[in-house]
C-alpha cells in the first residue's frame, strides 16, 4: 500500500489501518496525523508523567484538561497552565512569542477564567557573542511585552537564563493563571446531544498549518525558512474581546462546554470536547468561516488560526450568546452539533469527508522509548582567586544581572492585583482583600545538563523557596518539561530521570500537579538543549504578612539560614526534609513577624543573595564570610550554590538562631545591614558601584 | 454618578471601577461605547487600554466614535471628563485636549513608577495636591511621549495648563516632561501615569487617590 503523505512512522500508520479497519483518505491522514503527534498525544512521555501526584484537597480541576484548577478558598478556585512555544519562537520570535501567550490565556478562559497574570520563563542563547540570540531575545521580550499589555493581562514574573546550548533553540515558556468562581468553572466536554457547536473568534487562514508536527521534530538549518508557514499570527486584540466576551457569556448559563482552539486547530479542539462527553460530532466544514478561498478540507481543519474558540452552546439558547458576541463584535458561526454516535463526521456539500470514530483521533499510540545513561560531565569551577573582581564581573552577567530591561516592558500592574512586582523572589497578587497568591517559578537548566536529575529537584524546592521567602504556602505546580529529541536514548535518559526525580520532590512536599507541558525535539542542527524542566508552584498568603527580599532598617540583623556546601560550579544536591523544615521555619518567622527581609539563595550564592538585598533596600552590609561556621573555602561561602538557604534580617537574631535550633535547622548570624558599602569581610565595595553594574548588566550587551 | 467608559480593548476599566467604588467609595457604573446616552451621568473617567488595538495610532479609532460627542457635550457643561493613558490618547485625538502621544523614544513599552511633579493645583483633578509637590505613580505606556506645536506650548505654559510633568528623568521624551494637561477651564484632564494603580498602599501607593477624591468633591460643589 502507498504509503500516505504523514510524520507518522510507520508502526504508526499500521496501526492506524488496524484499529479502523480501512484506508483513511487523505483528510482523514492529516487529522490523525496531527493528532498522534508528540505534541498533542504526548506519546513518548505519558509513561512517565503518571509517575506526578496529582490528587488532592487543593485540586479542583486536575491534569487532562486544558489547565488546572487549584482550590484558593470556599468561593475561588485557581486556574494555572503551563505552555510551551519554543520551536515557532526560534524561526519568528515576535509572533511565535505572542501566540505562546494567546494559546494559554485561552486556555484559562476556557475553564470560566478571568486571566490575572502570566509568567515567561525563558532561555536564549549567548547574547554576549551570539548575535542571532540577541535578535531573538529582544523580539521574544517584544512578542510577549506586545501581546501580553494589549490583553491586559499583566505578566508578572518569570526568568531567565542565556547559554550558547539555546543560540538556535530558545525557550519560551508562558505561565497563565486566571480567577473562577468554584461553581462557575467551564469543563472542556460536550455532554449533550443535540446542542449546538459554535466556533467564535477569528476567520480562519493558511497560517500555523502543521504547526504541532513542525514541534515534533528537531529544528534543522532549512527550519526558519520550510517552517515559516507553520508559525501563528498574533492578534491580541482579538484576544482581549475574547476574552471580554467570553467573560460576560459565562455569566448565563446558556452553555455546556468550552476549549481553545490551539495546537492541532479545529480538528483537535472538536474531536477532544466531544470524546470527553462520550459523544460525536456531525460538522459542516463551509460552516467555517475562512479567510481565504481555495482552502483544501485539510487545511481547514489543521489551520492554527489564532484567537478562536469552539463553545458547545445549549441546545435553543444560542441566540443568547450570539447576542453577547455581537455586542462585541466578535465573529461567530454554528458549525455543528453534537451527536450520541461516538462519530466524528465533517460533512462539504452534505457528502461526509470525514467519518471516524472519536477515539481513533484522541487515544494517540504510547511508546517504550530506549534510553541510555549519560556519563556526568566533568565539573568547571570557576576562577574565584581574585573574589572581588569575580563578584563584580558576575553581577554583569546576564543570568545574574537584574532582568529590568525585561519586565519594566510588561505591563505588570494592569488588573491592580500586583502587590509584589517583579524583581522579587516570588510575584504576589491579591485576591481578595485579606488572601492572595504568589507565584514562583524554579530552573537551573546548567545545573541539569550536569544532574538531570538533582536540577530537577532543584527546580521544585527553588520554586517552593521562592513562595516562603515571600510568605507564600504552595497549593500547586505546573511545569513544562523541555528536553532534546525523546527518539535518541541519551536526551530521553535525561527526560526520564528529571521526571523521576521531580515526581518524588512534589509527593514529598505533597504539592500536587495539576497541569503541565512537554517539549521535546528541542535540538538544533543535531545539538540539544540544557534539559530545562521548569517548574512554576502556585502559593497562597495572607496579605498583611508579605515579605520582601530588601534590607528595610539600619542595624538590622543577618542570619544565614541552612547550610553552605562545597559544590560551587557543580549542581547542588537537594534534601527534601532539609527544604522542608527550613521552609516551614522561614513561614514561621515571617508569619510571628519576627523578620524585616526575606531572600532564598540560588544563583551566585550568598555574595549575590546579600547584594540583591542591599540594591533592593538601598541599604548595604556588614558580613565577615571567613567567620562563617562552615569549614569550605572563603569562595565556596561566598558563591556555592548549596539549595535550603535563606538570608533574613532581623532585630533579635538570638530568637531566631533558637528557633533555628529547635526547628533542627543550621542558621548563623553573620553581620548587620546598614551603610552604603557590600562589605564581606575579605573585601568590600560601594553599593552604587555594585548596584549599577548589575541594573546595567543585560542593557549594555543590548545596544 | 460617574461613568467609566468601555471601548473594545479598553483594559484598565475594572480598575478604575474599582478604585471608585471601593477605594474612593462613590458610585460609579461602565458604560459601553455603543450606549450614547451620557446625560445622567456627573463625571467620565476614560480608562487606560489599547481600545481598537491601538490600531493606526493609539485612541484615534476610539476618538471617531459617535459616542465622543457625548463625551465633547459633558465636556462643555462643565462636568469633569479624565483620560487616564489611553484615554488622554483619547481626548487628545478628539480634540478635547491639544497636543498629541507619540511613540516613546525608547520605542519600547515601559512599565515602572516615577516621580510627578504637581505643577497645576486648580483644576478639577488637581485641586487637593500642592503645586511643587511630588507625588509617585506608575506609568505603563508604548505611546507616551507628548507633543505639540510651540503655540499649544505657550498656551498650556501660560494659562497653566501643565498638569503634571515627570520629576526626575523623563521616561518617554515627553516635550517640557509633560505628564499631563487639562483644557482651559479645568474640568477636563489627560495624563499618561494612572492614578487608579496608586490608590492603594498594597499597590505601592496612594498619591493618586487624591484625584478621584477631587473629581468627587468638584461633582458636588457643581
Amino acid at each position: 500500500m502507498k504509503r500516505p503523505n504523514v510524520a507518522l512512522s510507520d508502526e504508526e500508520i499500521e496501526l492506524t489501518r488496524k484499529r479502523l479497519g480501512r484506508e483513511p483518505n487523505a483528510t482523514e491522514w492529516a487529522m490523525i496525523d496531527v493528532m498522534w503527534s508528540e505534541h498533542c498525544a504526548y506519546k513518548s512521555s505519558r509513561k512517565y508523567l503518571k509517575l506526578f501526584p496529582t490528587e488532592g484537597e487543593n485540586v479542583l480541576l486536575g491534569v487532562g484538561d486544558d489547565c488546572g484548577i487549584a482550590r484558593f478558598d470556599d468561593k475561588y478556585g485557581i486556574a494555572i497552565g503551563m505552555e510551551s512555544h519554543n520551536h515557532p519562537s526560534a524561526i519568528e520570535p515576535v509572533a511565535g512569542a505572542a501566540t505562546g501567550i494567546g494559546g494559554i490565556v485561552r486556555d484559562i478562559i476556557s475553564k470560566g477564567a478571568m486571566p490575572i497574570a502570566c509568567l515567561d520563563p525563558l532561555r536564549l542563547g549567548d547574547i554576549k557573542s551570539h548575535e542571532r540570540s540577541k535578535y531573538l531575545f529582544e523580539n521574544i521580550v517584544k512578542g510577549i511585552a506586545d501581546y501580553g499589555n494589549c490583553i491586559g493581562v499583566p505578566t508578572v514574573g518569570g526568568e531567565a537564563e542565556f547559554d550558547n546550548s539555546f543560540n538556535k533553540n530558545p525557550l519560551v515558556n508562558v505561565v497563565c493563571v486566571g480567577l473562577v468562581e468554584r461553581d462557575k468553572i467551564v469543563r472542556g466536554i460536550a455532554p449533550n446531544a443535540g446542542d449546538t457547536m459554535m466556533l467564535i473568534g477569528s476567520k480562519t487562514g493558511r497560517d500555523g498549518i502543521h504547526g504541532v508536527t513542525f514541534a515534533s521534530e528537531e529544528l534543522s538549518s532549512g527550519s526558519e525558512e520550510e517552517s515559516r508557514p507553520a508559525v501563528q499570527i498574533e492578534d491580541p486584540f482579538s484576544e482581549k474581546l475574547l476574552i471580554d466576551s467570553f467573560m460576560e457569556i459565562f455569566k448565563t448559563d446558556a452553555y455546556a462546554g468550552c476549549k481553545d482552539l490551539g495546537g492541532g486547530g479545529f480538528s483537535c479542539a472538536t474531536s477532544e470536547i466531544v470524546h470527553k462527553g462520550g459523544m460525536g460530532a456531525r460538522i459542516e466544514l463551509e460552516k467555517i468561516p475562512l479567510r481565504e478561498d481555495g482552502m483544501e478540507p485539510w487545511e481547514i481543519l489543521l489551520s492554527e488560526t489564532q484567537e478562536r474558540m469552539m463553545l458547545i452552546v445549549k441546545k435553543g439558547r444560542e441566540d443568547e450568546v450570539e447576542r453577547i458576541l455581537g455586542k462585541w463584535d466578535v465573529l461567530y458561526s454554528r458549525v455543528g452539533v453534537v451527536t450520541d454516535d461516538g462519530r466524528y463526521v465533517i460533512t462539504q456539500n452534505g457528502k461526509a469527508i470525514v467519518d471516524l470514530p472519536t477515539h481513533m483521533l484522541t487515544d494517540g499510540p504510547l511508546f517504550d522509548r530506549e534510553f541510555e545513561a549519560m556519563d556526568r560531565p566533568k565539573v568547571k569551577k570557576p576562577d574565584v582567586s581574585d573574589a572581588k573582581s569575580y563578584f563584580m564581573k558576575l553581577l554583569k552577567e546576564p543570568n545574574i544581572a537584574s532582568k529590568k530591561w525585561i519586565y519594566e516592558q510588561y505591563d505588570n500592574e494592569v488588573q491592580t492585583r500586583t502587590a509584589v512586582k517583579p524583581g522579587q523572589d516570588a510575584a504576589v497578587l491579591r485576591i481578595t482583600n485579606k488572601e492572595g497568591i504568589a507565584l514562583g517559578v524554579g530552573c537551573n537548566s546548567a545545573h541539569c545538563a550536569l544532574d538531570p536529575a538533582e536540577g530537577a529537584k532543584e527546580a521544585l524546592v527553588e520554586a517552593v523557596r521562592n513562595l516562603a521567602a515571600v510568605g507564600a504556602r504552595p497549593l500547586a505546580a505546573v511545569d513544562c518539561l523541555n528536553f532534546g529529541n525523546p527518539e535518541k536514548p541519551k536526551a530521553f535518559w535525561q527526560f526520564k530521570v528529571a521526571v523521576e526525580a521531580l515526581a518524588g520532590g512534589l509527593k514529598s512536599f505533597n504539592i500536587p500537579v495539576v497541569s503541565g507541558n512537554v517539549s521535546f525535539y528541542n535540538e538544533s542542527d543535531g545539538e540539544p538543549i540544557d534539559p530545562s524542566p521548569i517548574v512554576a508552584v502556585l502559593g497562597k498568603l495572607e496579605l498583611d504578612k508579605i515579605m520582601t527580599m530588601g534590607f528595610k532598617d539600619e542595624d538590622d540583623e543577618i542570619v544565614l539560614v541552612g547550610e553552605t556546601k562545597a559544590e560551587l560550579g557543580d549542581a547542588p544536591r537537594v534534601d527534601f526534609e532539609t527544604e522542608k523544615a527550613t521552609n516551614g521555619l522561614i513561614l514561621k518567622l515571617i508569619g510571628e513577624k519576627r523578620v524585616n527581609s526575606a531572600h532564598d539563595l540560588s544563583k551566585g550564592g550568598l555574595a549575590v543573595g546579600l547584594a540583591l538585598m542591599a540594591f533592593k533596600g538601598g541599604k548595604g552590609f556588614e558580613v565577615d564570610i571567613s567567620k562563617m561556621g562552615e569549614n569550605i573555602d572563603d569562595s565556596e561561602k561566598m558563591f556555592s550554590e548549596s539549595n535550603g538557604r535563606f538570608v533574613v534580617a532581623t532585630k533579635d537574631a538570638k530568637s531566631i538562631l533558637l528557633a533555628a535550633e529547635k526547628a533542627g535547622v543550621k542558621a548563623q548570624e553573620i553581620g548587620r545591614a546598614g551603610g552604603d558599602k557590600l562589605s564581606y569581610g575579605a573585601f568590600s565595595v560601594s553599593l552604587k558601584e555594585a548596584k549599577k553594574g548589575w541594573e546595567t548588566g543585560l542593557e549594555e550587551l543590548l545596544t | 454618578m460617574i461613568g467609566v467608559l468601555q471601548f473594545p480593548g479598553s483594559n484598565c476599566d475594572l480598575d478604575v471601577m474599582r478604585a471608585l467604588v471601593d477605594v474612593v467609595k462613590t458610585d460609579a457604573k461602565l458604560i459601553f461605547f455603543k450606549d450614547q446616552d451620557l446625560s445622567g451621568l456627573d463625571g467620565l473617567v476614560i480608562p487606560g487600554g489599547f481600545s481598537y488595538g491601538d490600531h493606526l495610532r493609539a485612541g484615534a479609532i476610539a476618538a471617531k466614535m459617535p459616542v465622543m460627542e457625548e463625551v465633547k457635550a459633558m465636556a462643555k457643561e462643565g462636568k469633569p471628563v479624565l483620560g487616564i493613558c489611553n484615554g488622554f490618547q483619547i481626548l487628545c485625538d478628539s480634540g478635547l485636549l491639544p497636543g498629541a502621544l507619540a511613540k516613546n523614544t525608547s520605542m519600547k513599552f515601559i512599565c515602572k513608577w516615577v516621580e510627578l511633579g504637581v505643577a497645576n493645583d486648580t483644576s478639577a483633578f488637581t485641586n487637593l495636591y500642592a503645586k511643587g509637590e511630588t507625588i509617585r505613580m506608575s506609568i505603563a505606556h508604548g505611546e507616551g511621549r507628548y507633543f505639540c506645536d510651540d503655540a499649544s506650548l505657550r498656551e498650556l505654559q501660560d494659562n497653566d495648563r501643565i498638569a503634571f510633568r515627570y520629576g526626575g528623568s523623563n521616561p518617554n521624551g515627553s516635550l517640557d516632561d509633560i505628564a499631563g494637561v487639562v483644557n482651559r477651564e479645568g474640568n477636563v484632564l489627560g495624563l499618561m501615569p494612572h492614578p487608579e494603580r496608586a490608590s492603594e498602599e498594597i499597590l505601592g501607593g496612594e498619591d493618586g487617590r487624591k484625584m478621584f477624591e477631587a473629581m468627587i468633591d468638584y461633582i458636588k460643589s457643581r
